[in-house]
């Protein structure tokens, strides 16, 4: 018996691992994909050599005293300095960490609340299925960025609370996603014939369905992140985050309220501009990718 | 259209209007315990001063006895005063709405003309390079924050060339007769205008272009082309309109998008409205502008849906025979 357990579960690890190595193979001929795939590499890169590039004391508001202010690139700070003398450089390399941070798991928050609700949604019926769309429609169509809003301003400002925030208001359209999906495989006859075996639902949901939107829950998770990027990058230029270890979007709301932009200091407010769309658009590119390999019907778009 | 799906959509509307109503209340009496404790920064209230505006604020007896007080004033408009200004918060909105309908009105106008447009086109001549091109940029602007547009216009456009004034609503003392003074604030609404509709024209045109090529494979559109229409009859008389339907209902779902889009467009070029309100009531910590604002805006989203799902029933007639 434990024989044939381990057994059965080798062969599912080959199949998920020979699976994985397939979505690569894919992603390697699907253009927009790989390059989306490449900038996400330089990024998480880039966050992972952060100490190698700046020391961590650089952020702090001390470390710019003895600096010229809002100085154009040298030799020796090769992005210039803010309002207050500190490296933009550093602050845009440790940046990446907080903007990455809170994308990541804004996400998971979101991709846990959408695909609890859109499997119960879709497997149960009657008045539980009923009570979740109603609450899935309320959050689809209250103004989320209004909606994050009232929630940071009463739960707190610290990334973390942010991040809880942004994946609190954006799971209803990937709810509403894996349930259409799971309302096409509860009729599957290999669902119907667990179900006549005696399988109980949470046998059912954990062994057959999740499996089942397993790829559409990932596709769409890649294409939250770039959304929760872009919520936090707002959410920081409206005064929420923190100024002494400032996401990319915060280092905008700092270029912004300094007056950069009147005296053109760009080196101050281009970087993360053209960061945010960088990992923005790695995210789509590759969700997308990622949406064409798992679902052949949106090939040739 | 049938007059039970009308009934039903408004009825939908009110319930969720009702429902952010009671969600204002939950957030903002019982997940906040002391909405006081954000008056005005960190300045002390006296005993005093306290006990009137717990009286003020509705923040008296039990919870039940304030939410009745809330649902009442919710329904005369009041919304108490703000914390920051001290002035009733409906007169505050009163004053900044038009600057807000003005700008959000002309760019979501701008932006679903513009971005239906490029959709179509793209998607009609799938795999053209006016397709790859289009496709590429609608990528980039969706990618891009609006913020950081209007930071761009702000600094490579009116920093360098002059041509545009760099905030305001208007030339502040500037003698103008009526038309200049039109003129004038015109001149001030183009770039927060560009600001807005290049930060939504891209996911427009990307969800069009998405229906477009849906409906390419149909079949009434071979029927359309083997009657010998021409190419751009069967475009615009078959493939459009049938294209139109899916992006009715997502095109009210992202007005949502360009109203918070408001925000921080107005706050980059200081633009009076709503949204320049918003980024200073959050500064301030101004709860009761918050909660009206929010539930504006909520209600702006919700009206956009229920108008989308109407003309959604004129456009289908499906519609009523699937409710």
């Amino acid at each position: 018996m434990k024989n044939s357990d381990r057994l059965i579960r080798a062969m599912i690890w080959d199949r998920r691992r020979r699976a994985f190595f397939g979505v690569l193979r894919e992603l390697r001929h699907d253009r927009p994909g790989f390059i989306g795939l490449l900038l996400l590499t330089f990024f998480g890169l880039f966050a992972l050599a952060a100490p190698l590039i700046a020391d961590r004391s650089a952020l702090l508001a001390a470390s710019g005293r003895n600096n010229p202010d809002l100085a154009a690139p040298s030799a020796k700070f090769l992005f210039g300095t803010d309002e207050i003398g500190r490296d933009v450089l550093a602050q845009l390399v440790w940046g990446s960490r907080v903007s990455l941070f809170i994308g990541l798991f804004a996400t998971l928050v979101a991709v846990v609340i959408g695909s609890v609700v859109g499997l119960v949604a879709g497997y149960a019926k009657g008045k539980v299925s009923a009570v979740l769309l109603a609450i899935d429609d309320f959050f689809l169509v209250v103004p989320f960025l209004p909606l994050a809003i009232v929630l940071a301003v009463v739960l707190g400002r610290s990334p973390l609370t942010l991040a809880i925030v942004i994946g609190f208001t954006s799971w209803a359209g990937s709810a509403r996603l894996i349930r259409a999906q799971v309302l096409t495989l509860r009729e599957r006859a290999y669902v119907e014939r667990a179900q006549a075996l005696g399988a109980g639902s949470w046998h059912v949901i954990r062994r057959h369905v999740l499996p089942g939107v397993a790829p559409l829950i990932i596709a769409n998770a890649t294409l939250i992140v770039p959304v929760a990027i872009l919520t936090e990058s707002t959410l920081s230029f409206l005064g929420f985050g923190d100024r002494l270890s400032p996401s990319w979007g915060k280092l905008l709301d700092g270029a912004q309220s300094s007056g950069s932009i009147t005296i053109n200091a760009w080196w101050y407010f281009l970087p993360p501009g053209l960061c945010i769309i960088g990992i923005v658009l790695a995210f789509t590119m590759l969700g997308r990718a990622l949406e064409r390999i798992f679902d052949p019907r949106l090939r040739g778009r | 259209m049938s007059w039970r799906y009308l009934l039903k959509k408004v009825g939908g509307a009110f319930l969720t209007m009702a429902v952010v109503v009671v969600f204002n209340f939950f957030l903002f009496r019982i997940v906040d315990r002391d909405p006081l404790a954000k008056y005005r920064g960190r300045s002390k209230l006296t005993p005093e001063q306290r006990e009137t505006m717990i009286r003020r604020m509705g923040l008296e007896g039990s919870k039940w006895d304030q939410f009745v007080v809330y649902v009442k004033s919710v329904f005369r408009l009041d919304f108490g005063r703000s914390f920051d200004s001290t002035q009733p918060v409906l007169e505050e909105i009163k004053m900044r709405l038009p600057a807000t309908l003005l700008l959000v009105g002309v760019s979501t106008l701008l932006t679903i003309f513009i971005g239906l447009y490029i959709g179509t086109k793209a998607g009609w001549r799938r795999g053209s390079r006016f397709d790859k091109a289009s496709t590429s940029a609608s990528m980039v602007l969706y990618s891009t924050p609006e913020f950081f547009f209007g930071m761009l216009l702000l600094a490579f456009v009116a920093g360098r060339t002059g041509w545009f004034p760099t905030g305001g609503l208007r030339t502040v003392g500037a003698d103008h007769d009526f038309v200049g003074n039109i003129l004038d604030r015109l001149h001030h609404l183009v770039l927060p205008m560009l600001t807005l509709t290049l930060g939504y024209l891209g996911s427009y045109a990307l969800i069009m272009r998405t229906s477009m090529i849906e409906t390419l494979g149909e079949d009434y559109l071979v029927t359309a082309r083997a009657k010998g229409l021409k190419d751009s009859e069967v475009m615009s008389r078959h493939a459009v309109p049938n294209a139109l339907l899916p992006s009715v209902s997502l095109i009210a779902i992202s007005c949502g998008y360009i109203i918070g889009g408001a925000i921080t467009t107005e706050t980059v070029f200081s633009y009076p409205g709503l949204g320049l309100a918003t980024a200073n009531a959050i500064q301030n910590n101004d709860l009761p502008m918050l909660q009206a604002l929010f539930m504006l805006a909520s209600a702006a989203v919700i009206l956009f849906n229920l108008i989308a799902d109407i003309i959604y029933a004129f456009l289908d007639p499906r519609v009523k025979r699937v409710e």
